[in-house]
């Protein structure tokens, strides 16, 4: 009599249904009666000032109820700051928030905002906005920005210091037989989930609700709160279904708060959706960026230095850089390393947090030079990599939560068939496609929540169960993982557990980002279910007319729904014998997970390897991957299905941004130049090789109660490299710029 | 590394089909809001729509029949498709007032009553999405490339499935789900129309 572990259980997501049969809510599909539509205007100039507003002509068009511009807009009550999500406060994606005056500082920032009471309406009426501007000229790329570079003190919103250091680079590059210097340069990147951003604001009094698509609900309800100056209580926030983010919901932008003044200035509910074009300017993006590693290594392999140096655009307003220097720094042993960021202000939007934020591009520039390294040395690429294992925290010295990236190397290689290649470049051929290997290793850090995380759980007399979170499930599968561990800790089947979140109704959970979702929800909800669970046995012995009157609390197990005596099974009885005799309908429990203090003493990340097979046409320049095996060390898997589709996209956003992924700055005007599905490439299906995705598991006591180190990032780094050094394998040829085009591949060949 | 002009996933009514459809009282119809009746999983619906209203805001915005996405709106990401008389659409491109006595089928259509369609079961279990953003508009282009005949092997399947962009790249699972179909005998039962 044992209820089989629900925990790891390959359960099919508890929004399936939904999502198949088109029943699935998102935010911009929210209408309460009588909404209206508000639709943007942005900046047609990257840098200048608006000398004049005309909407007299949007203003004539038919069912147009207002055009706001920064001469009627309220004033915002707190200017934004800056602080990551994670954090569990206001989190800001940016400084500016527009529309407050007539300063322009990148295109498509909002200069004007059109409400009427149809789409179409709004959508003309937003084009016959005729704005003026005195245009200055404008920096946008690096190129441009390069001589007004300097080293920021802090970075990625205050929580990365501008400069890394420890031991003597100086002196390891003397102490090195090889050094290598290498320039990579890699193009922006726009997140381009297929859901764009929107927000449906109602006002009832004093009293907010938004229908938002976001990753965190709390963190939209207290930046929201600071802009209009409300109390956060007198917001709700809903996010149930969340077509996507990858990061570009995980910072707060401006829309949810202009859709909320609108709402107020047309006294009906107003719902605004970003169009795709201006998806491109607003929600942020990953920054073009130019990298210089330098690393000294003795004849054996070993590392003695690596300096990295990293070059991008920032805002004019904040200093932003993703931190691409961390996983340079920790993935191998080396006593003696620099890191340093440089940015220079450019008429862009503040960049932001995009999948592998930084650990996607430090892997791709590391894993390139390394597997440049073993060529140089006639050296394994793996063991090269073994040589220079970090057994401990090589910023810190402190010892790894857990690790596994040997076993990753092992597995991966035997899957791979690694073994059977021939390291010669050039050395293989299949038809006209030359056809070459390689490996990269993969870490992402874990990050603990700053803040207290909580959950409910319910159980009810007929059996079945309910867990609610705050937290939203943007394709993560968070809404099944908590199905899953609460039906752990009750002693039930996954399917009795029933699960309510994305709204800040619920009991709260931070932003689900940084791969720390399913840590913090699934610890949040452990610990409810747990206490509830403790509560029924506690009752159930110490009332006189059960089964287990006056037995022992740590003797009672519980499974099926039934708790019992573990020495004597057939003692017992379930909870809802329990609940209806004492006349209740349902019970439940609040969970509190503290996490632990920022500081664990710990090294804390997931690691990987990465193996890739390309083939490349010679004569068209194509480059095809032709399959991807990866193999991680993500601490406890809580749901082996979504677990898979989480690294396998994951992985697939690394063959993007390798081979496909790139957003053009058209430099003379400073406004993205291809703002489109059609033209920002993205891999489609022809694109995407079969996937061999493989979990070892961990144990890891310290990160959180379950082990749960997250896996919604570590399967994008380092497949850039993989496929980079498989394209060299193939052809001879080294590529330092991302994405590896067309074009640059016969430039090469 | 593959064109978009290469795409042939979803395909828009081509405007000689769209004329052949024009009955008398279209030929009037002009830039003021008009009745229509549009028929959506076979229940029809009468709405006022002006005439630049797409398939895909008349069924969203004003039917309130969300199940069918917005994705780009410019026809290049295959989120919003649905059938027209049994072909597959980008109902973004497709204006609502040239569907008026066209039988409409969207993904709350495929179901019958609380039985998923054959390729909604395998979409779940293949784990074939993630955010399920993208997930109505492949449906519909899975269920239809079965019937085409376009699902012989992995190669073509996932030439056919292009056009429907996956941002969390279900790529593979959604390959697999429509080999599933494709080898069980139900799935040869009902496919699209
Ligand atoms: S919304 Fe129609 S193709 Fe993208
Ligand atoms: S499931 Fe998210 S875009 Fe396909």
């Amino acid at each position: 009599m044992s209820t089989g572990s629900q925990i790891g259980r390959a359960v099919d997501r508890v929004d399936a249904h939904a999502k198949v049969t088109g029943t699935a809510r998102y935010s911009a599909e929210r209408r309460p009666p009588g909404t209206v539509h508000a639709v943007l205007v942005g900046a047609q100039v990257a840098n200048g000032r608006v000398t004049d507003i005309d909407t007299s002509e949007a203003m004539a068009v038919d069912g147009v109820l207002a055009v706001l511009t920064h001469r009627e807009l309220p004033r915002i009550a707190t200017r934004p700051a800056v602080v990551p999500s994670l954090a569990g406060t206001s989190a800001h994606g940016q400084s500016l928030f527009p529309m407050q005056d007539d300063r322009v500082y990148y295109a498509g920032q909002p200069v004007a905002m059109v409400v009427a009471d149809t789409l179409e309406r709004a959508e003309h009426a937003a084009e016959l906005v005729g704005v003026t501007y005195a245009v200055e000229a404008a920096i946008t790329t690096i190129e441009q920005g390069r001589d007004e570079a300097f080293e920021p003190e802090r970075i990625f919103g205050g929580i990365v210091p501008g400069r890394t250091e420890r031991g003597d680079v100086a002196a390891g590059l003397r102490e090195a037989d090889v050094v290598m210097e290498r320039v990579f340069h890699l193009a922006a990147n726009h997140h381009n989930p297929i859901e764009t951003s929107a927000a449906t604001a109602v006002w009832e009094d004093s009293r907010l609700t938004l229908y938002d698509t976001t990753q965190g609900p709390t963190a939209t309800r207290l930046s929201v709160a600071e802009l209009l100056g409300i109390p956060p209580s007198d917001i709700r926030v809903v996010s149930e279904f969340v077509g996507g983010s990858f990061g570009s919901k995980a910072m707060i932008w401006s829309h949810p708060t202009l859709a909320a003044m609108a709402a107020q200035y047309v006294r009906a509910p107003v719902t605004l959706s970003l169009s795709r074009e201006q998806m491109f300017t607003g929600s942020g993006h990953r920054e073009e960026q130019e990298h210089t590693l330098t690393l000294g290594a003795r004849e054996d392999g070993t590392l003695t230095a690596l300096r990295h140096r990293k070059l991008s655009p920032t805002s004019c307003f904040d200093e932003w850089a993703e931190p691409s220097i961390s996983p340079v720094s920790q993935l191998y042993a080396c006593p003696n390393f620099e890191g340093v960021y440089n940015v220079f202000r450019a008429n862009t939007m503040t960049p932001t947090f995009m999948r592998a934020p930084g650990e996607g591009s430090g892997a791709f520039v590391l894993e390139t030079a390394l597997d440049e390294l073993a060529y140089e040395l006639g050296v394994d690429p793996i063991e090269l990599r073994l040589r220079n294992h970090a057994d401990t925290d090589p910023e810190t010295g402190d010892p790894w939560s857990s690790k596994g990236l040997r076993e990753c190397y092992e597995r991966g290689a035997e899957l791979f068939g690694w073994g059977l290649r021939d390291p010669i470049p050039r050395s293989r051929r299949d038809g006209n496609w030359l056809v070459g290997t390689g490996m990269a290793s993969a870490i992402y850090p874990v990050y603990t929540p700053m803040s207290p995380q909580r959950a409910r759980a319910r159980v009810y007399a007929d059996g079945r169960a309910v867990i609610e979170t705050g937290a939203s499930d943007f394709g993560t599968g968070v809404g099944t993982i908590m199905a899953q561990v609460a039906a752990q800790a009750l002693g039930m089947e996954t399917e009795a557990v029933a699960v309510h979140y994305g709204d800040t109704e619920l009991p709260n959970t931070v932003a689900a980002v940084g791969s720390a979702g399913a840590g913090a929800v699934s610890s949040a909800v452990h610990t409810a279910a747990t206490a509830l669970r403790e509560r029924l046995v506690g009752q159930a012995v110490a009332d006189p007319e059960s089964p287990l009157r006056g037995a022992d609390p740590a003797g009672v197990a519980v499974a099926e729904g039934r708790m019992f005596l573990r020495e004597a099974p057939e003692t017992g009885e379930t909870y809802s014998d329990l609940l209806r005799r004492h006349m209740m309908f349902d019970a439940d429990a609040l969970g509190e997970w503290e996490p632990p203090a920022q500081d664990t003493g710990y090294g804390m990340a997931t690691f990987g390897a990465q193996f890739a097979e390309v083939g490349v046409d010679p004569d068209l320049g194509l480059v095809r991957v032709r399959r991807l095996t990866g193999v991680f060390a993500p601490g406890r898997v809580l749901n082996r299905k979504t677990a898979r589709s989480q690294l396998m996209g994951g992985m697939l956003w690394g063959m993007g941004q390798a081979l496909l992924e790139a957003t053009h700055m058209e430099p003379q005007q400073g406004r993205w130049a291809n703002a489109s599905l059609a033209e920002y490439l993205l891999p489609v299906n022809a694109d995407a090789p079969d996937v061999e995705a493989e979990m070892i598991e961990v144990e890891d006591r310290v990160v959180n109660p379950l082990g749960v180190k997250g896996i919604g990032e570590v399967g994008q780094v380092g497949v850039a490299a993989a496929i980079a050094n498989a394209v060299f394998h193939a052809t001879g040829q080294r590529f330092h710029d991302l994405p590896i085009t067309v074009e640059s591949v016969l430039a090469k060949l | 590394m593959r064109p978009r002009a290469h795409q042939t996933g979803t395909v828009a009514p081509s405007i000689p089909e769209q004329a052949r459809g024009v009955r008398p009282r279209d030929a009037e119809i002009g830039p003021e809001a008009t009745d229509i009746e549009l028929t959506v999983n076979g229940t029809t619906h009468r709405v006022r729509v002006e005439p630049r209203v797409s398939l895909l805001d008349a069924l969203r915005e004003r039917l309130d029949i969300t199940g069918t996405k917005k994705g780009c709106n410019q026809g290049a990401c295959g989120a919003c498709t649905v059938w027209v008389d049994g072909r597959r659409v980008v109902s973004c491109l497709t204006l609502a007032v040239a569907c008026e006595g066209r039988e409409i089928t969207t993904v709350e259509g495929l179901a019958d009553g609380d039985r998923l369609h054959p390729m909604q079961r395998a979409f779940v279990d293949n784990d074939a999405f993630q955010c399920g953003y993208c997930t109505p508009g492949q449906l519909m282009s899975a269920v239809a490339l079965m019937a085409e005949g376009h699902t012989c092997d992995d190669a073509e399947i996932a030439e056919w499935m292009s056009g429907n962009i996956c941002r969390c790249a279900a790529y593979p699972n959604i390959r697999s789900a429509i080999r599933q179909v494709r080898d069980t005998a139900e799935g040869t039962r009902k496919g699209g129309r």
